[in-house]
């Protein structure tokens, strides 16, 4: 028997069918990329027919938003001002309330204890984002911010949502930084301690820059929830589009703009309807960029044990 | 040679204890503080379920179940929104369920990993994992636009949005359920004979389908709280029939409760509140049921 015909036998019969349904999963895997191709193209070219009524840098550096005034004007820093407040007060908030919570998780909690209190703390993350939105605008600002600590601001505030929005990516960063936490060998806790830290020691001068690629992750994985938000910032920052000089002032974020814009029937093609998606590139590349530098980061700094 | 006494050792012990020991002052605020993160963001958990109980209870009656929604709060209900929720959840399912998981058996169990196109696919996944929900909805604008369907409030449409959404989730739940399922199963399947596909679709697929439901039944009740993509997806409408089909109109929970909060009525805040507590004990009773099928069903192998 030569290698050839044995080699032909194990191979088998040529089973059709089968290759058939092993060609739809592949087809189902593949559908994934079209997924990716359709979201760049369904942005960039309305985002093309937007550019070439207004001028790139009219829309990048621009100080005033006024898409649908008779004097219209594409300045869409108000925009990303009040994205900027909203995710800085978010991430404010979530990174070191998320560290915290990762560390006693990780380095001091009991496993019983542990098994507790992550799944309780992950509820947090399961919470629709509407009902986020509805709490921050009805009790945070109109109850906390307002009534109980007497702040001067209106009915919406870039604090408000900000916060809200923090407590929400707190178990985003939790759950990813306390990975990383438990994921540094024991030897440099015990290496540590046998030369006399006490465990807060060993947490901040050892655990932690250890396990600083898996927490820089987690933080960027927060940045990118908090920008790409928006049932939260919708309801509880407010719909008016201008630059945002504090917490306690309400503007409209990028994300607010592209849900309160689709509400309204603009037609297809015309420039109302291709600002949308002008917003929307810029979000996405900004997300993207985010992801990105989350990736390089972890790739550069990661220590393998 | 002089030689300490054993108390004289006990007693530097106990000084080095009280100088950096774990019982100083300074690792016990440090203490003091962790706890104290993980207590507020609890806190945080409680205070918005009490207050959104407190502001709801008064409309959570079966008016919330049988009204439609009015112009006056006492007259209105959610029962368009929440039969709207169930079409588009069960649309959803049906698309983002099969293609998920075959696409997680392509990448799991036919794909060759070196392949520069499946490794491709992979970051791929986990990039679309991290695209704002509200993108997905603008993808799905732009493909109606382009095959020229005016019509955008219909359950499937919202589903579509919502199916892509959820897809990077599921396949990336399944395929760590398929992980889990040790070689032993396949080779011996494989050394009776059967082929690669009857390998999977007999062995290793029901051995993994408690990991697979757990992690599908999380996806879909992320879709069920979703709103961003909807509301450019004309599901924000004022319904006064019920949706009755993946053609038909439709409006969600979600998108309910969006639209009540933001009127100036505090009657609607209350609908708003009592619709919230609605949602969030479906989402509970999803998350048991995926609690109870990883703690039952769940091989250890």
């Amino acid at each position: 028997m030569t290698t050839t015909a044995f080699r032909g036998q194990l191979e088998g019969r040529p089973r059709p069918a089968e290759a058939a349904v092993r060609l739809l999963f592949r087809v189902a895997a593949a559908a994934t990329v079209v997924i990716t191709i359709g979201i760049v193209l369904a942005l960039v070219i309305p985002s093309i027919g937007f550019f070439a009524e207004v001028p790139i840098v009219e829309f990048l550096f621009g100080t005033r938003w006024a898409p649908r005034f008779a004097d219209a004007s594409f300045g869409v820093l108000p925009l990303v001002t009040a994205t900027l407040w909203t995710t800085l007060i978010a991430l404010l908030f979530a990174v070191p309330l998320g560290l915290g919570a990762a560390v006693l998780l990780s380095e001091y909690a009991h496993w019983r204890v542990r098994k507790v209190l992550k799944p309780v703390l992950e509820v947090l993350a399961g919470i629709p984002t509407v009902v986020y939105g509805y709490f921050a605008v009805q009790f945070i600002q109109a109850t906390v911010l307002k009534d109980w600590l007497q702040l001067q601001t209106g009915s919406f505030s870039v604090l408000a949502a900000g916060f809200v929005m923090g407590v929400m990516i707190i178990p985003t960063i939790a759950s990813i930084s306390e990975d990383a936490l438990s994921a540094v060998p024991n030897a440099l806790r015990q290496g540590s301690a046998a030369l006399g830290a006490n465990r807060m020691q060993t947490t901040l001068r050892v655990i932690f820059p250890a396990a600083i690629s898996g927490i820089v992750a987690a933080v960027i994985l927060g940045v990118s929830r908090a920008v790409g938000e928006t049932m939260i910032v919708a309801l509880a920052a407010g719909q008016q589009a201008r630059l945002v000089a504090g917490p306690l002032e309400a503007g409209q974020t990028m994300t607010a703009f592209i849900a309160q814009a689709a509400l309204g029937d603009s037609v297809v093609g015309s420039l109302e309807y291709d600002t949308l998606f002008a917003v929307g590139l810029l979000l996405f590349i900004i997300t993207l960029a985010v992801n990105f530098v989350s990736i390089s980061i972890v790739r550069r700094v990661r220590k393998a044990y | 040679m002089a030689t300490y006494g054993i108390g004289r050792v006990v007693e530097r012990t106990l000084e080095g204890r009280a100088r950096g020991g774990e019982h100083s002052l300074r690792p016990l605020l440090f203490l003091g503080a962790l706890w104290f993160c993980l207590f507020f963001a609890l806190l945080f958990l409680v205070v918005l379920v009490a207050t959104t109980l407190l502001d709801g209870a008064a409309r959570l009656d079966l008016r919330l179940f049988t009204e439609f929604p009015a112009s006056a709060p006492e007259r209105a209900g959610a029962r368009p929104a929440i039969l709207g929720s169930l079409w588009v959840i069960l649309a959803t399912a049906i698309m983002a369920i099969p293609l998920g998981i075959a696409a997680a058996v392509h990448l799991e169990e036919f794909s060759n990993q070196k392949n520069w196109f499946n490794r491709f696919i992979e970051v791929n996944i986990q990039n679309l994992a991290a695209i704002p929900s509200i993108v997905y909805g603008m993808l799905t604008l732009s493909a109606l636009a382009l095959l020229g369907i005016a019509n955008k409030n219909m359950v499937w449409v919202g589903a579509l949005a919502l199916a892509m959404l959820i897809l990077p989730v599921i396949i990336i739940a399944t395929r760590e359920a398929l992980r889990a399922v040790p070689l032993e199963i396949r080779q011996g399947s494989l050394a009776l004979g059967a082929t690669p596909l009857q390998t999977t679709l007999r062995n290793t697929l029901p051995a993994a389908i408690p990991g697979i439901a757990t992690g599908t039944i999380l996806a879909l009740s992320r879709a069920l709280g979703e709103a961003a993509p909807l509301l450019l997806l004309g599901g924000l409408v004022y319904l006064t029939f019920d949706p009755n089909g993946f053609a038909s109109g439709y409006t969600t929970m979600p998108i309910q409760i969006f639209n009540w909060t933001g009127r100036p009525q505090d009657g609607f805040h209350e609908l708003a509140a009592a619709t919230s507590i609605l949602l969030l004990v479906l989402l509970v009773a999803m998350n048991a049921v995926a609690i109870v099928i990883r703690n039952k069903f769940q091989k250890r192998w």
